[in-house]
């Protein structure tokens, strides 16, 4: 483990690891946030490391899923929205005046809780973000087509009907059509909220199987809602409550070994 | 994720008033609608059909001939009263007798009655006694009739030429001529030959002996039709019939709207509603997409919404009155002023036409399809806008590849609406371009082609025109039905194009309804 000797013991109250610049992806730095007057983020400080998986968990309302819409500026389709603080991909203030957002969305990739492939061919689908961005000739653009849906272990199950409507498809095989079209515009990091809470047990060990592989080239940040998921896949896990980040850790730890009381009541179901 | 069908909660069948009640309802809708067709059906296809003609012999020794209409009770019990249409109103006003039925002492349909549609007076009925022609040839009988229905076709043939001669030669040039253009000569020479066929339709004449013993002579030229419906075969009777439907959709009305066809008023009716839907189509989805896309959602937008949903309430004359003000007066005059000074003080643009029309209509139907799409976008999830976001995609790229895709059909939901309410309003067509006639539809082979300043016909209109402003209502009536079937079945075609258009636009996207 490459960041082992980065973690450090944080301040209290929140144990917040910080792993070096150089280590980590994202890092965001004193984020608060409110819709409206209604407080959603306070003051949140952390680094996600790259090519790892960081698992966002807490209650609902805690703030998780607000806390990634903001790592690819989804909030800003929202005006009621009040952001003071950073985030800084690769170094670099995501929220800068040179930051094209469309571009900025190009590299954080993210993928919805229920799957929302496009009412297009399952080929469309996946070349939806490629057209895009344009200047691709067609065999170039099917090649990407294939390697993403490789990647997304999708392609033997739908090589001989690329042709055929994406809403064909169940539920599982759509969502990983929808990680495999995020994947065909070759994003760093991979947001996923939630990615398996509509999907089966069978559908839901695949994409888990499939977030693991990904790591090798991708960072990915996941918010769920179920333990099991996060402890079973990530490899870091924050645990946010009323929009503030309790406690930050390697998996192994934070759930075997919690420091705060409130960690170990939430992951052991004691909370109210 | 598709709902299965017969899986949702039903009133059980035959069990309690509420389902009786409600299928009572249905049936009583499918009656009246059934009731409404088969009565548009009967009354004005009927029509067509060559009806036989009666000899009839008064007590007083009185004869008429003429086609049986209908039999109404006299008041107080006093018997019944025939109505026939007897034609020849030339000979005496009338075209129309009410006969008590105590008085007809005979009835027969003798195999020679002839039934002459003419181009004036309407129909004649008589016994043919001769055929004269140009060179004072004189036919009688049996051969007359046979030389009779030989001219009739030449003659045909003629009035054809010539009218082909006058729309496509002489008209363009007499245009030309006005705008400036050097074609006298040509003009000249097509003048003479329309001169040469109108003499070639002179001369020649027929002799009607009519039953109450007057004699009627008609000039050959104003015969347009010759039958003898007595001695009619059934297979000849239909084929007349046909003929006569035909006629009616394919030709253009004659004697002040009351007889000929409609054809300038189905052509008009249709362009109009074409060009309506190009015109508000756009303008209804780009005012949806604002509202629902780009607008904030605050208390403006509510109020507008709220406004435009109000404006499809608004009676379709104050959209006349409206379109007279503004369109026709003000933009029209406007127009004439900068453009077309050459021709004032007669207008151009500043007079009702076809563009002014189909504007006044769209204005109309805007709310329909600013409703409709706004439906259709409001329907579309969040995640799919998210999604076309989250892959790089700017708000114009989501909205045109993916917003816009999903909710066509929507879309097309609202265009069928507008068609149908456009397709049937006349009130406000009065008042912005329609004519009583207009022989000449707006499209033809003179640049610009399509004429968006003309008047133009249309059904609607003609059905009320015809009921209530010819002098022969009772003649009228007939085409006033078969015109309203007409409009129904126009209606219905433009409905089903645009529905086919939804369903095949529906399938290619995968629309939500699949979903």
């Amino acid at each position: 483990m490459p960041f082992a000797q980065d973690l450090r013991p944080s301040p209290d109250p929140a144990a917040v690891i910080d792993f070096s610049p150089e280590a980590s992806s994202l890092a965001i730095r004193g984020l608060t946030l409110a819709y409206g007057d209604k407080p959603a983020l306070r003051d949140l400080t952390l680094r996600i490391p790259r090519h790892r998986v960081t698992a966002f968990i807490g209650p609902s309302g805690c703030g998780k899923s607000t806390l990634l819409r903001v790592l690819n500026r989804l909030h800003d389709l929202n005006d009621e929205v009040e952001r003071t603080g950073e985030v800084y991909l690769e170094g670099e203030e995501i929220h800068g005046p040179g930051v094209a957002v469309a571009e900025l969305r190009r590299r954080v990739g993210m993928v919805f809780q229920a799957p929302n492939p496009f009412p297009m061919s399952i080929h469309d689908n996946v070349a939806f973000g490629l057209r895009l961005q344009g200047g691709l000739s067609k065999r170039k653009r099917d090649d990407i087509i294939e390697w993403a849906l490789r990647s997304a272990a999708l392609w033997d199950e739908v090589k001989d009907r690329l042709r055929a409507s994406a809403w064909s498809l169940s539920g599982g095989q759509q969502q990983r059509l929808v990680i495999a079209r995020t994947l065909a515009v070759g994003p760093e990091v991979l947001l996923l909220d939630e990615p398996a809470s509509a999907l089966d047990p069978i559908s839901t060990l695949k994409i888990e199987e499939l977030i693991r592989n990904l790591k090798s080239h991708l960072t990915l940040v996941l918010v769920t809602h179920n333990m099991q998921q996060a402890a079973r896949v990530s490899d870091y896990t924050a645990f946010l409550q009323d929009g503030e980040l309790v406690e930050y850790g390697p998996t192994d730890t934070l759930f075997t070994n919690p420091r705060l009381r409130r960690t170990e009541n939430y992951i052991t179901g004691r909370m109210a | 994720m598709r709902p299965v069908s017969g899986s949702r909660a039903r009133l059980p069948r035959g069990e309690g008033p509420g389902a009786w009640l409600a299928a009572g309802s249905v049936a009583l809708s499918l009656l009246a609608l059934l009731a409404l067709l088969s009565l548009l059906a009967v009354r004005g296809l009927g029509h067509f059909w060559p009806a036989p003609v009666a000899l009839v012999v008064l007590e007083d020794g009185r004869q008429l001939a003429g086609e049986r209409v209908r039999e109404v009770p006299l008041p107080e019990g006093t018997g019944r009263e025939r109505l026939y249409r007897t034609g020849n109103r030339d000979l005496d006003g009338a075209r129309w007798a009410w006969v008590p039925v105590s008085a007809i002492t005979a009835v027969s349909h003798p195999r020679d009655l002839v039934v002459l549609e003419r181009r004036r007076w309407g129909e004649a009925i008589g016994r043919l006694t001769a055929l004269e022609s140009v060179t004072g040839e004189r036919l009688e009988g049996e051969a007359a009739w046979a030389a009779l229905e030989g001219r009739l076709v030449e003659l045909a043939a003629l009035r054809r030429a010539r009218d082909t001669l006058r729309d496509e030669v002489i008209l363009p040039r007499v245009r030309a001529l006005e705008a400036g253009g050097d074609v006298d000569r040509e003009l000249a020479i097509a003048n003479a030959r329309l001169r040469e066929l109108q003499a070639a339709m002179e001369g020649g004449r027929l002799i009607l002996a009519t039953a109450d013993g007057g004699q009627l002579t008609v000039p050959l030229e104003e015969v347009l039709r010759a039958r003898r419906p007595n001695a009619m075969s059934p297979p000849d009777k239909l084929a007349t019939w046909g003929e006569g439907v035909w006629r009616f959709l394919s030709e253009g009305p004659r004697a002040a709207n009351t007889a000929g066809g409609v054809w300038p008023a189905i052509f008009g009716t249709v362009l109009m509603v074409m060009l309506m839907s190009v015109l508000v189509t756009p303008f209804g989805v780009l005012a949806a997409i604002y509202l629902n896309e780009v607008a904030h959602q605050g208390r403006l937008t509510r109020l507008v919404r709220i406004a435009v949903r109000n404006l499809a309430g608004v009676p379709s004359i104050v959209y006349g009155v409206f379109g007279l003000g503004v369109f026709v007066y003000g933009i029209g005059g406007t127009l004439d002023e900068w453009f077309f000074d050459a021709t004032l003080p007669s207008p151009t643009f500043g007079t009702g036409g076809l563009l002014w029309a189909s504007l006044t209509l769209a204005l109309l139907t805007l709310p329909v399809v600013i409703v409709a799409t706004e439906e259709g976008l409001a329907r579309i999830p969040d995640q799919q806008r998210e999604g076309a976001l989250a892959l790089g995609a700017t708000r114009l790229e989501m909205l045109t590849r993916v917003v816009l895709p999903m909710a066509t059909p929507a879309m097309l939901t609202g265009v069928i609406l507008a068609v149908a309410r456009a397709a049937g309003e006349v009130a406000p067509l009065m008042l912005v371009g329609v004519a009583k006639l207009a022989p000449q539809v707006p499209v033809d082979g003179d640049f610009p082609f399509l004429h968006l300043d003309r008047k133009f016909m249309h059904l609607g209109y003609h059905i009320f025109d015809a009921a209530f402003h010819g002098g022969d209502v009772q003649s009228a009536m007939p085409l006033v039905y078969a015109t309203a079937l007409l409009l129904v079945l126009v209606i219905l075609v433009l409905n089903l194009t645009a529905i086919f258009l939804r369903h095949h636009l529906s399938t290619r996207h995968g629309a939500l309804t699949r979903r």
